[in-house]
């Protein structure tokens, strides 16, 4: 377990390498980050197997590197902690992480840019790391800020087109607005705790007054919701889709943004300390779930599908947590981060195939020429409509039996409509992309084994990640995870058993699919009229709610507004002035003082000599 | 018998005063340069002066001191003189009156 520090230390010195020796390192710069992942994720399950030697309570190793701030009452070390959390995240990162490093390798081939792209993949995985296996408060900060600092990077890796700059950019503004929630929050626990170590605070957390803890709670929340695109700040992730699709794979998709997930799951005793808090996670989830899955129907552009699908599953996760299922949450996490990762590389697959080209409208039939892409597709497709045995029906079937068994019968009925819309989206995505006639002109091919390597090994993942957690009470991760992360939930008696409750989620799941393939797929429907007679309903849904639209209303044209009468008005007229002002003013006594310096030599002396008598005077008189 | 200090003082003085308008009322920079050495050596004078009446060493010694640093001085002055010169075939120092070559 001492290697630990070497699970991050790696992917950073990759990144240092191929920054500083950019050049030079470009024929093995994609072999290089690959392998210092690899060998992360190697190390990763090294630990993994030592901490298995340890039992129950005693699964606990910090790792101390350094102190880092030491300020009065405050000191914050780097530690890294080593528990179960911490370890399936960092292997979900590391593992996930080496496949997309992989396949990016030849997704990325032949970019002007290549060796950059590699040097901040690898710089991610360092703070995604540095987050997971942070032992506080501000190393998870630093992390939090460092992941999102990478986001903006490769969203707007191709800053060259405009859109792909201006996603970038909002990427980072809306998610600093939960962050700096965040901050306040974690500077309030501070304040209430006076430690920002984990297990202090922890300790500390059940004897908050409920309005603190509902305060911090809600604060880290907010940076959570940033985070990860819940509703309101979830408008910057269907953009993020200008980055190259491995990053949308990586960030978007299976890592970065389940970064909010991870910080509610750590920090659940003070989400417990508050009962308001755990609603509002649930709530928000629930809600954020349903909103993206319709908006994943109204999009024609593969990639924007995919990312309201993630805003949709992180829904159900906090959905999960907010419930009290953290190990639910967690669980859920895994599976969608192999399925959701191998639906993001496949329609990256079909970008490479086809010149770039993601709008489902042009795409269809592909499955003849490029069969791996689809078949993988299609059980990343079946995986998160949660059809059995696939990963995502047992992670979704327990998000959706904690919502029951936590007795929230309001947000269990609303999930299930989302998981229906779910069903219905990815079929429609699926069957446009690859089956029915082709309604392009070009000659796809299959994509190069690098490729389909990475997508066949997630495809396996999809299929057999649910044996991770068979059973919320005794499954895998959940066993694993120990007692803490499912304490809350089967507290209310619930009339319907789990059966019961997965054969309606999974019947609804298939109802919709068979839905979905009737619309799209059987060719007895002409999905175009459907859409021009949808009308208004589509264009809401293809907007995404309008709530881009509404930002811009509310925030974006009166901030714009603001700012420019302030900059005529305060900028120009008080700031402005004042500092010409300044410039006048010592203008003018410059030119009263220049007449002092005349340049004649002699009126120095004489000016000096006066100086001199009369200081003499002075003296004289006052030591007489 | 010995030369009362007063003496000193007033001739010191005489020479100091004449050194100090030559300073100020030539245009010379040679002969300034003369009246400058004039003021060094009036306060020299001073020095010994009072140094013989105090019967303290001390005095002299500065004042070897301070001959050595205007015989420095004279040849940096000369130098800045010469090169003037050069430049503008004048040494009155009116017309050296703006920091420019």
């Amino acid at each position: 377990m001492r290697l630990i520090w070497l699970v991050p230390a790696l992917p950073l010195l990759g990144s240092t390498a191929l920054l500083l020796l950019g050049k030079r390192l470009r024929p093995v710069a994609g072999g290089l980050a690959s392998a210092t992942v690899g060998a992360s994720f190697v190390i990763s399950v090294m630990v993994l197997l030592d901490l298995l030697g340890l039992e129950g309570e005693d699964r606990l190793y910090v790792h101390q590197l350094w102190d880092w701030l030491a300020a009065g009452s405050l000191r914050v070390p780097i530690e890294l902690r080593v528990d179960t959390l911490s370890m399936v995240m960092a292997l979900t990162v590391t593992g996930v992480g080496f496949l997309i490093h992989v396949y990016a390798m030849d997704y990325m081939h032949g970019d002007p840019r290549y060796t950059r792209f590699f040097a901040y993949l690898n710089l991610f995985v360092f703070f995604m790391l540095t987050l997971v296996l942070a032992n506080n408060f501000v190393l998870l900060y630093l992390g939090w800020e460092g992941v999102g600092l990478c986001s903006y990077l490769l969203i707007a890796f191709w800053f060259e087109r405009k859109s792909a700059a201006d996603a970038g950019k909002k990427a980072f503004i809306v998610t600093r607005i939960g962050d700096t929630g965040m901050l306040i929050g974690i500077l309030l626990l501070f304040g209430a705790v006076g430690t920002l170590d984990f297990d202090g605070a922890f300790a500390l957390a059940g004897s908050l007054p409920e309005g603190t803890a509902t305060a911090i709670a809600l604060l880290l929340f907010a940076g959570a919701v940033g985070k990860s695109a819940q509703l309101p700040l979830s408008n910057w992730l269907p953009d993020a889709m200008e980055g190259p699709t491995p990053v949308s794979a990586l960030i978007h998709a299976a890592t970065m943004v389940t970064a909010g997930v991870y910080l509610v799951v750590r920090a659940h005793p003070i989400f417990e300390a508050s009962p308001v808090a755990l609603d509002v996670v649930a709530i928000v989830g629930t809600v954020t779930a349903v909103y993206a899955a319709t908006a994943a129907l109204g999009q024609d552009d593969l990639k924007r599908v995919l990312a309201y699908s993630t805003i949709s599953q992180l829904g159900f996760m906090f959905l999960a947590a907010g419930v009290g299922a953290y190990g639910v949450a967690i669980f859920h996490l895994v599976s969608h981060a192999f399925f959701k990762a191998l639906l993001f590389l496949g329609a990256g697959s079909v970008m490479h195939a086809m010149d770039g080209e993601i709008d489902v409208r042009r795409l269809g039939g592909l499955r003849r020429e490029m069969p791996v892409t689809a078949w993988t597709f299609v059980i990343g497709a079946l995986a998160l409509a949660g059809l059995p045995p696939l990963a995502g029906f047992f992670s979704k079937d327990q998000v959706l039996a904690s919502a029951y068994e936590g007795g929230r019968i309001g947000l269990w009925i609303t999930a299930l409509v989302a998981a229906g819309f779910t069903a219905f989206y990815i079929a429609r995505a699926t069957l446009l992309t690859f089956f029915g006639e082709p309604r392009h002109a070009r000659q796809p091919h299959e994509s190069p084994v690098l490729m389909t390597a990475p997508l066949m090994a997630l495809a396996a993942l999809s299929i057999g990640g649910g044996l991770l957690g068979l059973s919320a009470t005794s499954g895998v991760i959940a066993r694993f995870l120990g007692e803490g992360f499912h304490g809350a939930e089967h507290a209310a008696a619930s009339d319907l058993s789990e059966l019961t409750l997965g054969l309606i989620a999974t019947g609804l799941s298939a109802t919709m699919l068979a839905f979905g393939w009737y619309v799209y797929g059987s060719g007895k429907v002409d999905w175009t009229v459907l859409r021009e007679q949808a009308g208004g309903l589509h264009t809401a849904l293809a907007r995404g709610w309008f709530l881009d639209d509404a930002y811009s209303t509310v925030v974006v044209v009166p901030g714009k507004a603001l700012t420019a009468s302030l900059s005529r008005a305060v900028d120009q007229g008080v700031i402005d002035r004042s500092m010409v002002g300044i410039g006048h003013a010592f203008a003018g006594l410059a030119r009263v003082g220049r007449r002092l310096q005349t340049g004649f030599v002699r009126s120095y002396a004489l000016l000096f000599l006066l100086g001199a008598v009369s200081l003499l005077l002075y003296l004289s008189a006052r030591f007489r | 018998m010995r030369t009362p200090i007063a003496y000193y003082l007033i001739l010191s003085g005489i020479l100091f005063a004449i050194g100090t308008v030559g300073v100020l009322v030539r245009k010379n920079a040679l002969i300034i340069f003369m009246s400058v050495e004039l003021q060094l050596n009036a306060v020299n004078l001073t020095l010994v002066a009072f140094s013989r009446q105090l019967g303290d060493l001390n005095g002299q010694v500065l004042a070897f001191f301070s001959m050595v640093v205007a015989a420095a001085e004279v040849v940096v002055g000369l130098a800045i003189i010469v090169s003037i010169f050069r430049q503008r075939r004048s040494v009155n120092v009116d017309d050296v009156s703006v920091l420019r070559g």
